[in-house]
């Protein structure tokens, strides 16, 4: 048989086609294997609302309950508490509470439904550990003029009583108020809106 | 007729004795199906190695020692231990408490991970005190930070295994780092864990990564790594290039065949290993809750993170610098970049340098929220691709911890010294590479440590420093006088 010339760009061209071509085959193929590592069906639906019960909470005093796997923390908060939350106004980083970390209706001097009662998610705005109390004023290591609040053992942040982030501190942001609704007057229901509709069907 | 093997000579063994011709058969049978002598001769018996190699050329051999050490202690564990958030810490008290001989192998493993990085930050100074990382080892040298960072991804990957307190919050933490990045920070981070807190998921996918994944990868890139060392031969303390001094025989006059002269020296330095390795295994295994952390012998609790939580003491002085970065650090960073855009602008040679300098520090100084124009601004609102600028200090401090783990790859192009080894050096880079290990243990104390007012703010100053000795060096290495490099090696 004759040898034949080879047509330089005819290789070239089925060269470059059959790159293209397993390239874009290699990238679709790695879809399902990326999409495996997302969250299932299963931690999707996971995160029902969970009730706490603050009959036995008294003044002063924090419990914790587990809602999606986090920390919420209830404070039973006393008057004095309250007051150290409004000295606290120049220190902390956003005192009026403009950034969306809190439903509306917790968007206000307290971060709160009820003065009284604080609820948070018990999880640092910086990188996620869970804050831990120092409610008494007391001179502290990380704050000589302390008022009461807690403090974020992992890289010192600091917040009020209010869950309000101080100012300079590697947290960016006020801690979270989740969304949550008062069934009774000792009854708070974890992962549904004040007024919507679970909260009454629950109630 | 069967089909000839590839026509070698026959293999002879030396000083076998009545072995002689059954195993002389045997390989010259092998040779003429696999590259058996070929690869003996390139890698051993005929890779010509300076003969002036010292303390610090142990630590590569012992890396490879320790990367097999944990693969086959690895393979033992997974035995026993059971990768579920319900059984996973459990599983590891039975392997320490019933598996017979157990807890020798987990202390074997977690002592083997901690004498990893020890001996690779020694590998790595090695690197750095004798211009290993400069033409033509610049492969190596990217190869060996490939594995680095493989490194640190499987040592994070393994200590959530145990599921302990500070397995599940070090892993909360570290994975919320990549929440902080703009735009796709909050998807990226639950893609990692799997779940929207770390858990069970997390976990599971964790171990494939740790047994299966990752020493995958290792094994690939050592190979890569002592490929590439052997293609273009070892530096030395002296930073000489033994190859360009060749006898007439075509051998390098300063060099010795690896095997024997550096198989024996290495079987030393593997004994006196061992003796350590033994003693902190049996005699200190948690060492002072530097290697194994005490609040890692309580089960995980993801309600309650330990009083005071720090990574192990290999990762610390990367964690140092992201507490360092706070608001009020943001002003000294900013002044840093325009230092250093300044700098470039009045002395360096390139025109390009210069215009990207004068482009690139006023972006970075806006992007710095705190000390840009005071203006923020919302990207692409409502879309998934909504971004705030400029970036918070958080964000910085994570950016900063990456670069400061990924600045050591440019190192083969900021070293400009006419000489290799610090031995040849001037008072300059002396001084750089003194005060930037300080600056390294320094900052890996400070990680350990809760934060304080003055653990913080020497954070900053390290972070400055550490920076610094990457950033500056072509100017210092170049502005400093060496001293003459001999022709010849020195013993
Ligand atoms: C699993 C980890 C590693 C293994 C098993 C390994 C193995 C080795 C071995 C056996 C050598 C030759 C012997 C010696 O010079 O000590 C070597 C040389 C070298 N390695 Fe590594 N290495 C590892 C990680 C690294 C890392 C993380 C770096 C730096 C980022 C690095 C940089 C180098 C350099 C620059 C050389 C050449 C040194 C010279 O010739 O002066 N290696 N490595
Ligand atoms: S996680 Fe709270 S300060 Fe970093």
């Amino acid at each position: 048989m004759a040898e034949q010339e080879t047509d330089k760009g005819r290789r070239c061209m089925l060269v470059a086609a059959s790159t293209v071509a397993g390239g874009i085959a290699v990238g679709v193929t790695a879809v399902p294997f990326v999409a495996s590592m997302l969250p299932s069906e299963r931690a999707k639906a996971a995160g029902a609302p969970v009730e706490a019960d603050i009959g036995k909470l008294a003044p002063g005093e924090r419990m914790t309950v587990e809602w999606r796997g986090k920390p919420v923390w209830i404070v039973r908060r006393t008057p004095e508490m309250l007051d150290s939350i409004k000295q606290s106004v120049d220190k902390v980083a956003d005192p009026d509470s403009n950034k969306a970390m809190q439903p509306r209706y917790a968007a206000n001097e307290f971060r709160s439904i009820k003065p009284e009662y604080l609820v948070l998610v018990g999880i640092c705005t910086h990188l996620g550990c869970s804050p831990v109390d120092r409610f008494a004023a007391q001179a502290e290591a990380f704050a000589a003029d302390w008022k009461g609040g807690f403090y974020c053992p992992c890289h010192g942040s600091l917040f009020d009583l209010a869950g309000r982030v101080f100012k300079n501190r590697p947290a960016p942001d006020n801690l979270i108020v989740p969304p949550h609704t008062f069934l009774s007057d000792t009854k708070i229901l974890i992962g549904v809106d004040q007024g919507a509709e679970g909260a009454k069907g629950a109630a | 007729m069967t089909m000839a093997a590839t026509k070698k000579e026959p293999v002879v063994i030396e000083g076998a004795g009545a072995l002689n011709t059954p195993l002389s058969g045997l390989l010259t049978w092998v040779d003429q199906r696999f590259p058996l002598m070929s690869l003996w001769k390139d890698h051993l018996a005929e890779y010509y190695a300076p003969k002036n190699f010292n303390f610090w050329y142990y630590f590569g051999l012992l890396a490879m020692l320790i990367l097999v050490l944990q693969i086959v202690t690895g393979i033992f564990l997974v035995m026993h231990y059971k990768p579920s958030a319900a059984e996973a810490f459990a599983s590891v008290e039975y392997i320490m408490r019933d598996v017979p001989g157990g807890w020798l192998i987990r202390y074997m493993h977690s002592t083997g991970a901690s004498a990893f990085f020890v001996v690779i930050y020694l590998h790595m100074f090695r690197g750095l005190m004798y211009g290993s990382y400069r033409a033509p080892r610049e492969l190596v040298w990217i190869f060996g930070m490939i594995i680095y960072l493989c490194l640190m991804a499987e040592a994070f990957f393994g200590y959530l295994l145990p599921w302990g307190q500070m397995s599940y919050w070090g892993a909360q933490v570290i994975i919320n780092l990549f929440d902080a990045l703009p735009i796709i920070g909050p998807d990226l981070s639950t893609w990692i864990r799997g779940d929207f807190v770390v858990g069970d998921a997390t976990l599971n996918r964790f171990f494939a990564f740790h047994v299966i994944a990752i020493p995958l990868a290792l094994l690939a890139l050592v190979g890569a790594h002592i490929m590439a060392l052997h293609e273009v031969g070892s530096n030395n303390p002296d930073g000489v290039e033994i190859k360009e001094n060749k006898n007439a025989a075509g051998k390098p006059v300063d060099g010795i065949p690896f095997h024997p002269y550096y198989t024996v020296k290495d079987s030393l330095g593997v004994v006196v290993f061992a003796f350590l390795f033994c003693m902190v295994m049996f005699f200190a295994p948690e060492m002072g809750g530097y290697f194994l952390e005490y609040n890692n012998f309580i089960p995980a609790d993801p309600l309650k993170t330990p009083p005071h939580i720090a990574p192990v003491w290999y990762f610390t002085p990367y964690y140092s610098i992201l507490r360092a970065v706070t608001e009020d650090f943001m002003f000294w960073l900013a002044l840093g970049v325009a230092a250093y855009a300044t700098l470039i602008v009045f002395t360096s040679r390139g025109c390009l340098s210069k215009i990207l300098a004068v482009l690139i520090a006023p972006v970075v100084i806006f992007l710095m929220k705190g000390v840009g124009f005071g203006m923020t601004f919302t990207l692409f609102r409502g879309t998934f691709l909504e971004i705030t600028l400029p970036l918070e200090a958080k964000v910085w401090g994570v950016i900063l911890m990456g670069l400061a783990t990924l600045i050591f790859f440019l190192l083969p192009w900021l070293d400009k010294s006419p000489v290799k080894s610090i031995r040849y050096k001037g008072v300059l880079s002396r001084w750089a590479l003194t005060i930037f290990v300080a600056v390294f243990l320094i900052l890996g104390y400070y990680g350990t440590q809760p934060v304080t007012d003055l653990g913080t703010l020497i954070s900053q100053i390290g972070t400055l420093l550490y920076f610094a000795f990457f950033l500056l060096m072509p100017w210092y290495t170049q502005m400093e006088q060496t001293r003459p490099v001999p022709s010849r090696v020195t013993m």
